[in-house]
């Protein structure tokens, strides 16, 4: 059974409760802190998420309403700054399943792909909309990514864009080394007209 | 058809095309670190892979290090097994490591760099973010996250999405005082913390040119700063000075070989970039930042900017909540700020040049009384130099701490954090909250500017110096 945060945990389709984070430019340093990243393990990153934040009781994801949310809704550049993984494996591992935003830092987004994370782009209005929504109690969104439609059952439905491969390696839960390894002949013939 | 630098290095490393836009390419130089290997070593363990080139991969213990006294164990238990399990890893895959015995340990993007290991049209990867920093010298370096460490580990290839290519024109002279920091951070300024975004950046103009090999990698390091996923300039006569020589570099008819095709690493005249920015580096004064992004920063002759005043309404937000955050008030003239904490040091401005510039500051002058100062130079090999050259005196004399190579305060993973409500200038890269330590404000500068501040106990503008 594979669990989010897992490498190889597809993504499909999936619907839950959504919460608001209405901030911009949220850098991996406050999605997991330094002191969580000596760990030599992928595991146990779920209490470290937003640790400072969470020390205030007035934090978004302190709200009673937050409890058991699944998709996280916030602002533009989400997941800036450093490249640590960690800050995925932490989003995952306390039960995030998709981040919806107008933008996204790009180290980020590739950590999300190879996590079992979808990262969601939409136009800023939408996100507005949808944090305007989440900032009450149990509202549920739906992320489908075949179809790659996101809508809730107050009417709103929105196409987004995904990356070609990034989806194709969430779709599938893809062992990307495995299939990497596959292309042996073209990486051997590749350092052979190097030497 | 005409090719852009980044166009040249991108082709030439294509091992096989996987989709529109989507190319299996190959990796010259892993840099590892501590920190984002563990997981991938142990992925690699449960897999029964090897590592496809270890001697296309490189080592360092950086971030999680002690930069006390070397004679002692790590006093951190966590610290230890991590850095102890690099050790493990580089024993068992066969990979060289610099561990905390080494002369050439350092921070993992000075020490490529300085040993030569970095070179001209490679394609450079690392699990950091400031990867970036490589570009300096014509390659495409970028950080990357713990699972595309194993796949580069195991395969040496990486997948990647073409990145589009953003040009940054600096053009003009430097006034005295203004350093390759403070251009970054001005452009920064300019098009924010996302403007670069999905592109690879190629620094181009006459202030570019200008700069020392040293000074490059500042600009290069930043290009994260700005959102890129890598920032580059093309190799010239400065570059090819700077490398010769060195340890890992090429030597003798090899040498010669390499510099003509190095030579060719440039963009063609005309050559399409998908977007331009310029600056103009006669208008830059030294920089400081204010906030909690390096992009909420401004000329030290400027005051704390008024949120009320800014146009959009998420960054009159975002600059409420960061100057809530680093305790400070509109209007207030950003000279005369009084700190508590300096930090001289990161892979953004601890090579020797920063140091002697940091140096001549300090010389003969003492740190103010209730500032507390530290050198933490990039390298065990820079720290070597600086005190060959008496640097460490001049420091130690004015009241620093003089200590050993690591990542340090930059990001505060060992012993060296500020404590709450503790306002530090600092050279490094980041002025995130809670970065340098929970509750921490960090003021991001040169290293002369920083070292001013440490003198005066304030933040001061340089060149009034």
């Amino acid at each position: 059974m594979c669990a989010a945060g897992d490498p190889m945990t597809p993504f499909v389709r999936h619907k839950g409760k959504a919460t608001a984070l209405p901030r911009r430019d949220v850098d991996t340093d406050q999605i997991i802190p330094k002191q969580f990243l000596k760990g030599v393990d992928r595991t146990g990153f779920g209490d470290g998420l937003f640790f400072d934040w969470r020390a205030d009781p007035n934090f978004e994801l302190n709200r009673p309403e937050a409890r058991g949310a699944t998709i996280l809704v916030t602002g533009p550049n989400f997941g800036c700054g450093s490249s640590r993984e960690h800050a995925v494996w932490a989003l995952a591992q306390y039960g995030f399943r998709a981040i919806i935003a107008p933008s996204f830092a790009d180290i980020f987004l590739a950590n999300c792909y190879r996590n079992g994370v979808l990262p969601v782009r939409l136009p800023a209005p939408q996100v507005d909309t949808l944090i305007e929504r989440a900032a009450g109690d149990s509202y549920e969104i739906a992320v489908d990514l075949e179809q790659c439609v996101v809508s809730d059952d107050l009417g709103f439905s929105a196409r987004f864009t995904a990356d070609p491969y990034g989806r194709e390696l969430l779709l599938r839960g893809l062992d990307e080394i495995g299939r990497t390894l596959l292309e042996e002949p073209s990486i051997a013939a590749y350092e052979r007209s190097h030497a | 058809m005409s090719r852009t630098l980044f166009d040249r290095i991108w082709d030439g490393h294509v091992v096989r095309e996987l989709a529109d836009g989507v190319a299996l390419l190959y990796v010259d130089l892993h840099l590892v670190h501590e920190v984002t290997s563990p997981q991938a070593f142990a992925g690699l363990k449960r897999e029964k892979r090897s590592v496809r080139r270890p001697e296309r991969t490189l080592a360092t213990v950086d971030h999680n290090v002690p930069t006390g006294d070397r004679s002692l164990p790590i006093a951190d238990a966590i610290s230890a097994r991590q850095v102890d399990a690099l050790g493990t890893n580089a024993r068992e895959f066969g990979i060289e490591l610099f561990d905390l015995r080494s002369p050439d340990q350092g921070i993992v993007h000075v020490i490529g760099p300085e040993l030569g290991a970095t070179q001209p049209g490679m394609l450079i990867v690392c699990g950091d973010s400031h990867t970036s920093t490589h570009g300096a010298f014509g390659a495409f370096a970028l950080g990357i996250g713990t699972s595309e460490v194993e796949h580069v580990l195991a395969t040496q290839c990486i997948v990647l999405n073409k990145p589009r290519n953003l040009e940054a024109r600096i053009t003009g002279d430097r006034a005295p005082g203004v350093s390759a920091k403070d251009l970054i951070l001005a452009l920064i300024g300019k098009i924010g913390t996302a403007g670069a975004s999905g592109h690879v950046i190629e620094y181009t103009g006459e202030a570019i040119r200008a700069l020392s090999m040293e000074e490059r990698m500042t600009v290069c390091n930043m290009s994260i700063e700005a959102g890129a996923r890598a920032g580059m300039i093309a190799p010239d006569e400065i570059t090819f000075d700077y490398l010769k020589g060195r340890p890992r570099a090429p030597a003798g008819e090899s040498w010669s070989r390499n510099v003509e095709q190095w030579r060719t690493l440039r963009t063609d005249p005309g050559a399409p970039y998908d977007r331009s920015v310029t600056l103009d580096a006669s208008k830059v004064g030294p920089q400081v930042t204010w906030g909690t992004t390096p992009g909420m920063v401004a000329d030290i002759t400027a005051r704390v900017p008024d949120p009320a005043e800014l146009p959009a309404e998420g960054d009159r937000e975002a600059a409420t909540r960061a100057l809530a955050y680093m305790g400070l008030v509109p209007g207030t003239p950003l000279e005369g700020i009084p700190i508590d904490r300096v930090f001289l040091g990161s892979c953004t401005n601890a090579r020797i040049e920063d140091l002697r510039a940091a140096a001549s500051v300090v010389r003969g002058r003492h740190v103010a009384a209730r500032v507390r100062a530290m050198v933490v130079p990039g390298s065990q090999r820079v720290k070597a130099q600086a005190e060959r050259e008496g640097l460490d005196r001049v420091f130690r004399d004015a009241g620093f701490e003089w200590r050993n190579a690591g990542c340090s305060m930059c990001l505060g993973m060992n012993a060296d954090v500020l404590g709450a409500g503790e306002r530090c200038a600092a050279t490094s890269n980041r002025n995130f909250e809670g970065r340098q330590g929970r509750g921490g404000r960090t003021h991001l500068m040169s290293p002369a500017m920083a070292a001013a501040a440490a003198i005066e106990g304030r933040l001061v503008d340089v060149r009034g110096w």
